[in-house]
């Protein structure tokens, strides 16, 4: 099998890599680039722990291809931060507890992030609705949604 | 997984081309939402990937007086963003809302969920109630196939080996004309019709219906078009009495299974209780034109 050679850009940096026609740009990450931030939960789309973006679109990056990476910006968890500055919607999860084993964490902010973004003022509905495809089974969601929503005020300077 | 060649075309000549080639089972990459998992089944044999997105016309969507030319591989995401869609087929674009998470909505597209051919597929009630037409492009030139002639099977459509759907076109509807899609999931979000139906209404100035399209889903093996249920509603001011006679109809025309999603029966039911709210949303957006 023929390596494809891939340039794109993953949070900011210019990034080569070599992957494999079958590889996913859930694997090329963790594996080939060492980015482990972005987990593998169910590998079918459905739990969301590897979203990413890819063009600024929210996207679960176990259903993208590696080689679709050309040309394009990902961004990832590890893009979150400012160098060693933890981000608002970082520090509001920690404040809150919003998390207990973690692997659905690292998704579940960078889609927080995407919603943020797209709706700085979201509806508690809203914000379920927008991240009902990241599913964690330890925290029952309730947390999560106090640490969104005050990562939301935070961020509209209303905190 | 079973993908063993990425291949990029840069225009629909080229994508033709390689979707004609070889050997191997070739498919056509989009979103990926449903064939990427498909690729990662066990025994899935040696798949060739075309990715498409390349290609500008497979991402767009232009609408004006003659009506809704959709490139069919673009995001749901970016297609529901689209006021200027939403302003003339709302039942569409809530369709395309309906599928999956937010995850998904960045990747999957209308062309793809229609390709896909999904018995539940939610926007093929829809496209079908509006009348869309499918251009399909291959090596021996274009065809235009009707939306409800496209599905063939369960995960089966009319393309042959080499053939790519190419555009979506919906006719600008006539004037009063507006649509509706509901789908019953036992969830709120994330999940797959039980039973849909995508209706289309057109109103005169007295608000009696002179044209209608009923098409339901999840209730056979392809959507299906209902013209007896159409026929309840036309001549109508879409009173309780039409809205029963349609929802019946739909009902009687379901060939709905039992699985582990709902019984037959309940399919049935519901199918004509969707049809006949879908009829009401769609009528009443139809007065608002």
């Amino acid at each position: 099998m023929a390596k494809i050679h891939v340039n794109t850009t993953i949070n900011g940096e210019p990034t080569e890599f070599l992957c494999d026609p079958n590889d996913t740009l859930l694997n090329v990450l963790r594996y080939n680039l060492e980015l482990t931030g972005t987990k593998e939960g169910c590998g079918s789309g459905d739990c969301g722990a590897c979203s990413v973006t890819v063009n600024d679109r929210l996207v679960c990056a176990c259903l993208v291809l590696g080689a679709e990476a050309e040309g394009a910006e990902v961004g990832t968890i590890e893009g979150v931060a400012e160098a060693n500055q933890l981000s608002v919607i970082q520090t509001k999860f920690l404040e809150h507890a919003a998390l207990q084993c973690g692997i659905c964490t690292p998704g579940l902010i960078v889609s927080t992030q995407e919603l943020l973004k797209e709706n700085p003022k979201p509806t508690e509905e809203e914000a379920r609705y927008f991240l009902a495809g990241n599913l964690c089974r330890c925290t029952g969601y309730d947390k999560v949604i106090k640490a969104v929503m005050d990562s939301a005020e935070t961020l509209r300077g209303e905190a | 997984m079973a993908v063993v060649e990425y291949k990029v075309p840069q225009s629909l000549e080229e994508a033709v081309a390689m979707l004609s080639s070889g050997d191997q089972a070739t498919k056509v990459l989009a979103g990926g939402t449903d064939l990427i998992i498909q690729a990662k089944a066990q025994n899935t044999d040696p798949l060739v990937v075309v990715d498409i997105k390349k290609i500008n016309t497979m991402m767009g969507a232009s609408i004006d007086g003659s009506g809704l030319t959709l490139g069919p591989s673009m995001p749901c995401a970016e297609f529901t963003a689209r006021e200027d869609i939403k302003a003339v087929f709302p039942g569409l674009v809530e369709a395309a809302y309906l599928i999956g998470s937010t995850q998904v909505q960045g990747r999957c597209s209308v062309g793809g969920n229609l390709c896909n051919a999904s018995p539940a597929a939610d926007t093929i009630p829809a496209l079908i109630c509006n009348g869309a037409q499918c251009v399909i492009v291959g090596p021996n030139g274009e065809r235009t196939v009707a939306a409800e002639d496209f599905v063939t099977g369960v995960a089966q459509n009319c393309m042959q080996q080499g053939e790519l759907l190419k555009s979506i076109q919906i006719p600008q509807p006539a004037a009063k004309t507006s649509d509706a899609y509901l789908r019953f999931i036992p969830r709120t979000e994330m999940d797959i019709a039980v039973a849909g139906a995508g209706v289309s209404i057109t109103l005169d100035d007295a608000g009696v219906c002179t044209a209608a399209r009923v098409c339901i889903g999840a209730v056979a093996v392809t959507a299906l078009l209902v013209p007896a249920a159409a026929d309840a509603l036309i001549g109508s001011t879409i009173d309780d009495a039409a809205l029963q006679a349609a929802a019946e109809a739909a009902s009687a025309a379901s060939k709905p299974i039992t699985d582990r999603r709902g019984t037959a029966e309940f399919r049935r039911h519901v199918v004509g209780v969707l049809t006949k709210r879908a009829a009401k949303i769609a009528a009443d957006r139809a007065k608002e034109k």
